[in-house]
């Protein structure tokens, strides 16, 4: 008789083909959230259908919130967080512009609210299409921003951002491009529920609002501090807006170490940026969202025709990874950066370029950095409109250094 | 106390990240030294003081920050009167007068 070899049955991961959206709706339901609440918009609405049709077929244990706005839902998500729930919330572009005063409200009362935003120009003049102006214009309301570059990035960001956000006690974005990944259909591994809920401790807020225990959440605060009816001395205004600072100061750290557990837990470890063909790269690629996907085919096609061209993928943009990302680029060696995105501050640049020159300049990395706006309302970034910026930037390398300098420049601009 | 970034605050022992309190007499401040006019009971006239039993409490209820106490006789908590005047306006007898707060 043969000795059968005992074959080791190992569980195949579950892969399900989905959209982003869809990937974003599966991550609110595995991280267990308890309240969502939340008001369709193209390209989010999906994200809501999806919730809604787990709520009520039970497999989401959540209590949905419906709303007659953003400003609503979002204040649902803050009085919800404020009594001690989980709590999901999706918008884009007008939407979220809407939302725009309650996401400081949330990050002022530091309620760890997780959204997803499918991002989406702003109008005017009206398009539904994509670009990432909406969330870059929240830059400054407090609230920690991560951009994905790919449907499974989705998922796992979403899982992780509540990791981050119950940590460091700020709200959390998680982005990704309208359309190019929220309507599009990808593999992603599904988490194993068990293994999410022991990834994800019990949220513990830092403030219960209990009718057992009455108080006043965000009482009109001085700008000195002032001694509370006990005689305590409280924070003025400057101290709590200070501690936000401070905690976003720290969720790097966080969010860095956050990534590496995940990586151990479920074999796809997470950065605060990634890059691609860097290691001997004179010209690095600097991007934000799904063209750092797009930019590893045209560096490839770069590479090979000669041009030595990497791919640096921001994940984490607030807070920003200002030392990492300038000792990333030092240790690369490069001369040169193109930071390549869909979003411009008005009168100046892309957001992304103007933080990482910022970065550059205080860590005394040698290098150029060069602006290029692309994709504003939905226009096609094609795989050779970002070959052309990089050329654009490469010719650079040689020239010495006081002509290094370039105008922003606007790639596929028809006028 | 320091902070996690090892600046020290002061602030940091009331335990918040944020602003709460709680609700409690002077939560919302004192009314500090800016009040131009105090109201001042005449109890020979005010009705309550003069009967010697509860009646009337206009002001009481007319009061918009609840500083009049409905008491024989009624006791004013200048703490947190805002020196709005109402009470003196209100009361039928006349037995309420506003003050200039003394500036010297």
């Amino acid at each position: 008789m043969t000795k059968v070899k005992e074959n080791k049955v190992q569980s195949a991961p579950n892969v399900s083909i989905m959209t982003a959206n869809y990937a974003a709706a599966e991550a609110a339901r595995l991280a267990g959230v308890q309240v969502v609440s939340a008001y369709p918009i193209t390209p989010q609405s999906p994200v809501v259908e999806k919730l809604m049709e787990y709520v009520n077929d039970g497999s989401m244990k959540a209590e949905f919130v419906t709303v007659e706005s953003e400003h609503s839902a979002i204040t649902v998500c803050i009085s919800a967080s404020a009594v001690g729930a989980r709590v999901f919330t999706a918008s884009c572009a007008n939407g979220l512009a809407l939302m725009h005063e309650q996401l400081h409200w949330a990050a002022g009362t530091r309620l760890p609210i997780v959204m997803a935003i499918p991002n989406r120009s702003m109008a005017a003049p009206w398009s539904i299409l994509n670009d990432q102006q909406d969330s870059i214009s929240q830059r400054d309301t407090g609230w920690l921003q991560i951009y994905c570059r790919n449907n499974q990035e989705v998922m796992d960001s979403i899982i992780q951002a509540y990791r981050i956000a119950e940590d460091v006690m700020v709200p959390t974005m998680v982005c990704y491009d309208g359309y190019i990944l929220s309507h599009t259909m990808m593999p992603v591994e599904v988490p194993d529920t068990d293994k999410v809920t022991a990834f994800l401790p019990d949220y513990k807020p830092h403030t219960v609002l209990d009718p057992a225990n009455p108080q006043n959440v965000n009482p009109v605060t001085l700008a000195e501090p002032r001694k509370n009816a006990d005689g305590v001395l409280c924070h003025g205004y400057f101290e709590i807006r200070y501690l936000l600072q401070e905690a976003h100061l720290r969720a790097v750290e966080v969010t860095r170490e956050t990534g590496i557990k995940f990586g151990k837990e479920f074999g796809r470890p997470y950065g605060l940026y990634d890059t691609y063909k860097c290691e001997d790269a004179d010209l690095v690629a600097v991007t934000l969202g799904s063209i750092g996907s797009q930019a590893m085919d045209a560096v490839d096609i770069l590479r090979d025709k000669g041009y030595k061209i990497g791919v640096l993928s921001v994940r984490l943009y607030r807070p920003f990874p200002a030392l990492e990302l300038s000792e990333a680029l030092r240790e690369i060696g490069c001369r040169g950066v193109a930071v390549l995105e869909k979003n411009v501050s008005y009168g100046y640049e892309g957001a992304l370029a103007t933080d990482l020159k910022a970065a550059l300049f205080e860590y005394n990395v040698p290098v150029f950095a060069h602006s290029y706006c692309m994709g504003l309302g939905g226009r096609d970034v094609k795989t050779s409109d970002i070959e052309e910026a990089l050329i654009k930037s490469h010719e650079y390398l040689d020239k010495p250094a006081a002509e290094q300098r370039k105008a922003q420049e606007w790639i596929n601009c028809k006028l | 106390m320091k902070t996690e970034t090892g600046k020290y605050m002061g602030t940091k022992e009331c335990g918040h990240i944020t602003a709460s309190s709680t609700p409690s007499k002077g939560e919302a401040g004192r009314t500090g030294d800016w009040r131009v006019k105090y109201p001042v009971i005449d109890n020979d006239v005010c009705t309550p003081a003069r009967r010697g039993k509860p009646s009337c409490f206009i002001c009481w209820s007319f009061c918009p920050d609840a500083v009049i106490s409905k008491t024989v006789p009624l006791i004013i908590d200048l703490e947190y009167c805002k020196g709005c005047g109402i009470c003196a306006e209100e009361c039928p007898t006349g037995a309420i007068k506003m003050v200039e707060e003394d500036r010297s």
